[in-house]
């Protein structure tokens, strides 16, 4: 049923969407985005649309209210405290709006203003999937399966034909031939499938603060590459001077210490690569993020070696993203650059905080690969 | 449109029991406007709370906005609305379908105090459209204005265009506390006459006091006599020609009168202003109007009209409607406590003179004079106050001790907000504060001539606290974007007296 506030509504939605598109940099660079990260869509907490008025500032003026405490203290009430709560107290608090932006849309909104292009994906007609569809009846089957109107039908017919049926006493009992059951049809349908490597460096150079920025610009992608293809898988490997596969959880908390060895996590990534993704089946993606600090110039040519002889002939990308830290020496990108420069598969970009999460996102995946 | 065509007349079961709670409610002496219930379904009483109780209004996002945080806050349980209820004669309140009959009933009672308060609090005589010759009854057709007002705009949206038609909207609704609520009870002045002849000219002759022997001259008129005399002449006429006269508070009909309006902003800021003075008086009268009507609700539910099975789920919805949060004031509670406390003072006799000078804490705890006058006070208190005179008339020490008030503030040391006080003095003062003009800045319009370059000066009456400085800013532009030609503030930042200054295109500051 429509409702004479739809017009406004739509109009409001209008507004805050393009405040999104307005302010996207801003929203990405929030790392409480991804704390209210549901199943399908992302609450983006979007402040109110305050009409600007006179009024006076927040925290000069307090108020009145009832209950336990003695002076001195706090109002440990949740929405009370910090920016934007408003002048408290005076009846209606300022509430924040969360709007709900599927995770479907959010993707889109980031291609818009990115102006990311569509991802032109390798082997899609090679590769097909099966799916089984509701879509027939049969007389036999299990009886999880057993429709039931059909079988009464089936049933009912049988007894009026036999002149069984009495409408006194309407009684249908079906035997064996009444039973009908579901059947299934097998379809195969083209996919793409795709999978993305995440790398990334934990040894001691990499702060809290370099892994949030991985850790946002990870999700990031993860959401456009996942608007792009369906069933995105995603792999985790950190490293230090040894490397492992690890959960989603353990790849974004980790703080380890010591050297780094960026090839051992190479190797790890063939491996994977080779045991569970045939790359002609798969468009697989690489993402590796470091402070570009290695520990010796021979095990950054072992790195070279890996790239051309076995990552890059299976990947579709290769995406370097080199946070910057205050210890590390950022010798890798160079290195990367100096050795793959011809290789347009490889892309490189430097992350020098939180704003620069976007032109890095930009840089991986403005080429459409 | 189809969706208004729906029947929303109550059904027969909720029409009896309106009659008997109608009943209760006349049998306590309530004096109510004729009031029509209907029944929605809670996306229409979600969407028409959004429009403020009104069913048809302009168009603007904000109501837009409102629907969905009320939408999405009933969908996820958070609130529901239980009660709404329009300032109209006939009043209209809605009740929410699927709602339990104890609900139903619950505010059924309490709309009753509502509709009682609306008509005979003093402060609503604001919002009469004028009087039925025969009877005296106050006009309220609220919602035929509104319903005006939305096709005021709607017809010069199709002319103008919803584009500029939405943000001129926007830029009112930010002058929209700029009113001044006294206005609609004081006259207007009568044209003042001449005190004298001299007035007319001044500087030609100074006006002295009569004289009737010249040796005295020197000793009734002296010089200093006359300084004084000139000077007033001329601030008198420096007066008369600045505009405004008096400083404005009425800030957005000052700029209807004076303002460089095309036709269609006349009418939006007009449309704007006439619906800012209709819902002051709610804003004046909240902890009013909503403990009067809790009041009611409560004295007609527990003493008649629900049942004694249904006396526990009441208690649940009105303990719900009471609660008290950290740092949040409940309108509800505060009022509907001390409407109880005046009650039973003047029940006990606890005023006046004798009572005011007894230091015995003893005797004033059991002084009980049996005079029975409550129920007649609170009915005069419902009609001649509001919030503010409310609280500072009869707000007490015992109250504030019963009713733990405290004050409370932002802590900058400890980065939060903390109880202040529980001092009687200063709970008053805050909570006095926080009500003063519906807890807005006081902002008046000084002078349009400001630098003797037609530009905008106002003044912010300054009480202790700075004016949040990103939305006066904000503001600032809207109020250049309708006047045209630069505008100042005139307020205090950080303890400095400042000027705000933007000027169409940047934002400067001046400080004395």
């Amino acid at each position: 049923m429509s409702l004479r506030v739809d017009q406004d509504h739509s109009r409001f939605k209008q507004i805050v969407r393009g405040k999104i598109r307005q302010n996207l940099r801003r929203f990405i660079s929030k790392g409480e985005l991804l704390g209210r990260q549901g199943k399908e869509t992302v609450s983006i907490p979007i402040p109110q649309i305050d009409v600007p008025r006179f009024r006076f500032a927040d925290k000069q003026g307090g108020g009145v209210a009832q209950g336990d405490g003695e002076p001195g203290d706090g109002l440990s009430q949740p929405g009370q405290e910090g920016p934007g709560s408003g002048q408290a107290g005076s009846g209606e608090g300022q509430h924040i709006l969360e709007v709900d932006v599927n995770l479907q849309e959010l993707a889109e909104i980031l291609g818009e203003e990115l102006e990311l292009p569509n991802i032109e994906d390798k082997g899609k007609d090679r590769i097909t999937s099966q799916k089984d569809r509701y879509v027939g009846i049969r007389r036999v089957g299990p009886n999880s399966l057993r429709h039931f109107r059909r079988t009464y039908r089936e049933a009912l017919k049988r007894q009026i034909a036999s002149g069984s049926y009495n409408t006194k006493q309407p009684v249908v009992i079906p035997v064996r031939d009444d039973m009908r059951f579901r059947s299934w049809r097998t379809d195969h349908e083209p996919v793409a499938n795709a999978v993305i490597i995440y790398m990334m460096d934990v040894s001691g150079s990499m702060g809290d603060e370099q892994k949030e920025i991985v850790r946002i610009e990870s999700f990031w992608i993860d959401t456009w590459l996942k608007h792009q293809y369906q069933g995105l898988e995603a792999r985790f490997i950190i490293h230090d001077a040894v490397a492992r596969e690890v959960d989603r959880e353990t790849f974004f908390r980790t703080r380890e210490s010591g050297g780094t060895m960026i090839s051992s996590a190479y190797k790890v990534a063939a491996e994977i690569i080779e045991q569970h993704y045939p790359p002609d089946d798969w468009n697989i993606y690489l993402f590796h993020f470091s402070d570009g600090d290695n520990w010796s110039v021979d095990d950054t040519l072992l790195c070279i070696q890996l790239l051309k002889n076995r990552l890059l002939p299976a990947a579709n990308v290769f995406c370097y993203g080199q946070v910057e830290s205050p210890y590390g020496s950022g010798q890798f990108i160079k290195d990367l650059e100096e050795h793959l420069t011809d290789d347009d598969r490889v892309l490189t970009s430097e992350i020098r905080d939180r704003d620069g999460i976007v032109d890095s996102i930009k840089d991986f995946l403005g080429k459409g690969k | 449109m189809p969706q208004y065509a729906l029947n929303t007349s109550l059904p027969s079961y909720l029409r009896d029991e309106q009659k008997r709670i109608e009943g209760y409610a006349r049998s306590y002496g309530l004096d109510f406007f004729p009031t029509l219930f209907e029944v929605l379904s809670y996306d229409h009483i979600n969407e028409v709370a959004a429009y403020g109780g009104f069913p048809s209004r302009y168009p603007h996002w904000r109501f837009g906005m409102q629907y969905e945080q009320l939408s999405k806050s009933s969908e996820y349980g958070l609130s529901t609305i239980y009660e709404m209820v329009i300032n109209n004669n006939p009043a209209v309140a809605y009740l929410l379908e699927g709602n339990s009959l104890t609900d139903q009933k619950l505010v059924m009672a309490h709309v009753f105090g509502h509709v009682d308060f609306f008509k005979n609090n003093f402060a609503f005589g604001a919002t009469n459209q004028g009087r039925l010759p025969d009877t005296g009854e106050p006009i309220r057709k609220w919602i035929d204005a509104m319903a005006n007002h939305g096709a005021v705009i709607r017809r010069w949206i199709n002319r103008v265009g919803i584009e500029k038609i939405e943000t001129f909207i926007d830029d009112c609704l930010s002058l929209e506390n700029l009113i001044d609520p006294h206005r609609p009870f004081t006259r207007p002045a009568p044209p003042e006459e001449p005190s004298s002849e001299v007035y007319d000219k001044p500087g030609e002759e100074l006006p002295r006091l009569r004289v009737d022997r010249d040796y005295m001259e020197s000793y009734i008129n002296p010089d200093e006599f006359l300084e004084a005399q000139r000077k007033r002449v001329e601030a008198e006429a420096e007066r008369a020609k600045s505009v405004p006269e008096e400083p404005d508070r009425d800030v957005m009909g000052f700029l209807l009168e004076q303002a460089p309006l095309e036709p269609w902003e006349r009418d939006v800021l007009a449309v704007i202003r006439r619906e800012a003075y209709y819902f002051a008086p709610q804003a004046q009268t909240k902890i009013m109007n909503e403990g009067w009507a809790t009041y009611w609700h409560s004295k007609i539910l527990t003493e008649h009209a629900a049942s004694g099975d249904e006396i526990i789920e009441y208690a649940d919805r009105c303990a719900g409607v009471l609660a008290t949060a950290p740092g949040q004031l409940n309108p509800y509670k505060l009022g509907v406590e001390l409407f109880r406390h005046v009650e039973d003072r003047w029940n006990k006799g606890q005023f006046g003179k004798e009572w005011d000078d007894c230091d015995d804490l003893a005797l004033r705890q059991t002084w009980d004079r049996r005079l029975g006058l409550g129920r007649d006070k609170i009915f005069e208190v419902r009609r001649h106050y509001t919030d503010v005179t409310f609280i500072d008339e009869f707000l007490t020490p015992e109250f504030v001790i019963d009713q733990k008030l405290y004050s409370f503030g932002f802590n900058v040391k400890n980065d939060r907000w903390e109880v202040e006080s529980r001092q009687f003095e200063e709970v008053k003062k805050k909570l006095l504060f926080q009500l003063t003009n519906a807890g807005n800045p006081i902002v008046n319009v000084v002078d349009a001539n400001h630098h003797n370059r037609a530009e905008l000066l106002l003044r912010h009456d300054h009480q202790g606290v700075d004016l949040r400085r990103d939305y006066a800013e904000a503001v600032m532009r809207s109020l250049e974007r309708i006047w045209r030609r630069p505008v100042e503030v005139d307020t205090i930042v950080e303890e400095k007296r400042s000027f705000l200054r933007f000027d169409g295109n940047e934002h400067t500051v001046r400080t004395d």
